[in-house]
């Protein structure tokens, strides 16, 4: 039972991970049809960025990880902002040079930062709290996965509520069923696309500061790994629905977590089976839309 | 309502896609307050010459002129609030949105403020007020908070009239408003559009119910092949030999 409780629980830490890099692609994906390979770079940025500010004002405590969070939130908006506003715009509706931009973008970041930082992973401090654990129904989890799941809860928490309740949610909304109608109506829709980057940008950066917590480190290629992932959620929660983003990231971490310690480590395996399997059964994910 | 100032005007539309001729020579004046039909058949150009108009193809040729302006150039946004409207042939609809909200965001579009990131929309507000009004106007006030995508037919294309009503236009484009509509619905779709052209709206309109059209129009123009065959009254066109043999075959 305990092992249970901790694998859930676990699964749900990293599913945290996992939504707030998937629920941008998906955004971005949903409103402007463009795949972001570049999605991953934010984090990384963002994470090496949030920890060089966090351990000079702080390092290892609360005060520091908060500082570290704040910048990687900015740091993440503000370059997937540029990012848009240099070289996606300029590449709507070309898939194929849209890919080529943001892979040729993610890999020149990787070794841009492997230049700065190093190829090695340098190790963080936390607060002294989240290295503890906490017991429950006789589990031991570390306290980061509470973390983590609460700042998932609160980044969801924040993009319904904009969608949703204000204005511009509504026209990215929109944008995202009929973007045409949207122009038609007199709405200069390219604007939310920058927005929507920016938005897609932090909760990315503030991913990159958490998965510092998460493995104890910052490296050049910690977004990678969990881009990859990301991809995988979204794709399986159906591209460009939010909800379906979130209820993916839950079910592969968590099923990931189970075959890692109940299938010998096949975590990985098992995820991309799962990714064949939707793709087969039902292509267009768990609740995207019909294309 | 009709006067002599052309609402809007096209000078020689041409379009060249590849090496084929999709649009050619295409000039036509319509004076600000008239209703002008667009009919011919399939694949004639009809749709394209809205797409023209509205700024969703730019043409390889002549000028497109709203209200005196040149929006040749202009993207399919700012001839919106230049007061042009448009309907799509399929659905102009956002499908999962309510049906309030699809017409809030006409209202907000017209209104200003459409994207402003603070304002949370809210019961009283303007933009809100607005919508309500619009969908009072097309009797679909008690369906406000359905989903778009559950409406019936005939429910869709009013709940399209009333986001062309809270968007006000000059001038409006609508590409076949009766398609697909159940023949029980055409006589109260035929009824809001004569209101959308009520108060002076200059309407364009493409469409294959032939009833609708002459029942509705001033002028009608016949396209056939990319190419503009005529542009007279309803009995004129019809009494057009041309206009005959392009339609029925040369057998007429």
């Amino acid at each position: 039972m305990s092992t249970v409780v901790l694998l859930v629980i676990t699964g749900l830490g990293l599913g945290a991970l996992y939504f707030l890099v998937a629920s941008g692609l998906s955004l971005i994906y949903g409103l402007m049809g463009v795949l972001n390979f570049a999605h991953g770079a934010f984090l990384t940025i963002s994470a090496f960025l949030g920890w060089e500010a966090g351990r000079r004002v702080s390092d290892g405590t609360w005060w520091g990880l908060a500082v570290s969070a704040l910048v990687g939130m900015a740091v993440g908006a503000l370059v997937a902002a540029l990012t848009e506003y240099f070289l996606i715009r300029r590449l709507y509706e070309r898939h194929i040079e849209q890919a080529l931009v943001t892979v040729g973008l993610s890999l020149a970041a990787v070794a841009l930062f492997e230049g700065i930082w190093g190829t090695d992973p340098i190790y963080t401090a936390k607060p002294e709290w989240l290295t503890e654990t906490t017991e429950i129904l006789g589990a031991r989890i570390p306290n980061d996965r509470f973390l983590l799941i609460a700042c998932a809860l609160v980044v969801l928490g924040g993009i319904v509520l904009f969608l949703h309740r204000t204005r511009y949610g509504l026209i990215i909304r929109a944008g995202v069923e009929n973007r045409q109608m949207v122009s038609a109506l007199g709405i200069d829709v390219r604007r939310s696309f920058t927005l929507v980057f920016a938005i897609g940008g932090a909760a990315a950066g503030l991913g990159g500061v958490l998965a510092s917590v998460y493995y104890g480190y910052v490296s050049a290629h910690l977004g990678s790994v969990l881009l990859i992932f990301a991809f995988i959620v979204t794709v399986i929660g159906g591209l460009g629905s939010l909800t379906g983003a979130a209820v993916a990231s839950v079910l592969v971490a968590v099923l990931q977590q189970f075959a890692n310690f109940y299938l010998g480590g096949t975590g990985d395996l098992v995820v991309v089976v799962a990714l064949a399997v939707v793709l087969l059964i039902r292509p267009r994910g768990l609740m995207g839309k019909v294309a | 309502m009709t006067s002599d100032h052309a609402m809007l005007a096209l000078e020689g539309i041409g379009l060249r896609i590849g090496g084929a001729r999709i649009l050619e020579g295409v000039s036509l004046e319509v004076p600000a307050g008239q209703m002008l039909g667009v009919i011919g058949p399939n694949g004639a150009g009809k749709t394209t010459l809205f797409n023209v108009v509205s700024g969703v193809v730019r043409p390889t040729a002549g000028r497109v002129v709203l209200d005196g302006v040149d929006v040749t150039r202009e993207p399919v946004h700012r001839r919106a609030t230049a007061g042009l409207g448009r309907t799509f042939q399929t659905s102009s609809l956002f499908p999962e949105l309510s049906v309030l909200e699809n017409v809030r965001l006409a209202a907000q579009a017209r209104l200003g403020g459409a994207t402003s990131l603070v304002r949370i929309p809210r019961a009283g507000d303007a933009a809100t007020t607005r919508a309500l009004d619009c969908l009072e106007e097309v009797g679909l006030a008690h369906r406000a908070d359905a989903e778009a995508s559950g409406l019936a037919h005939g429910e869709k294309r009013k709940v399209e009239i009333a986001m062309l009503l809270a968007q006000d236009p000059k001038a409006i484009l609508l590409d076949e408003p009766m398609a697909g509509v159940a023949s029980g619905d055409v006589p109260a779709i035929t009824e809001v559009i004569r209101r959308l052209h009520r108060g002076g709206r200059t309407v364009l309109m493409v469409e294959h119910h032939m009833e609708v059209v002459l029942g509705l129009v001033d002028r009608v123009a016949v396209m056939h092949h990319g190419e503009l065959l005529a542009v007279d009254t309803p009995e004129a066109v019809m009494a057009n030999p041309t206009v005959q043999s392009a339609y029925l075959g040369e057998a007429m």
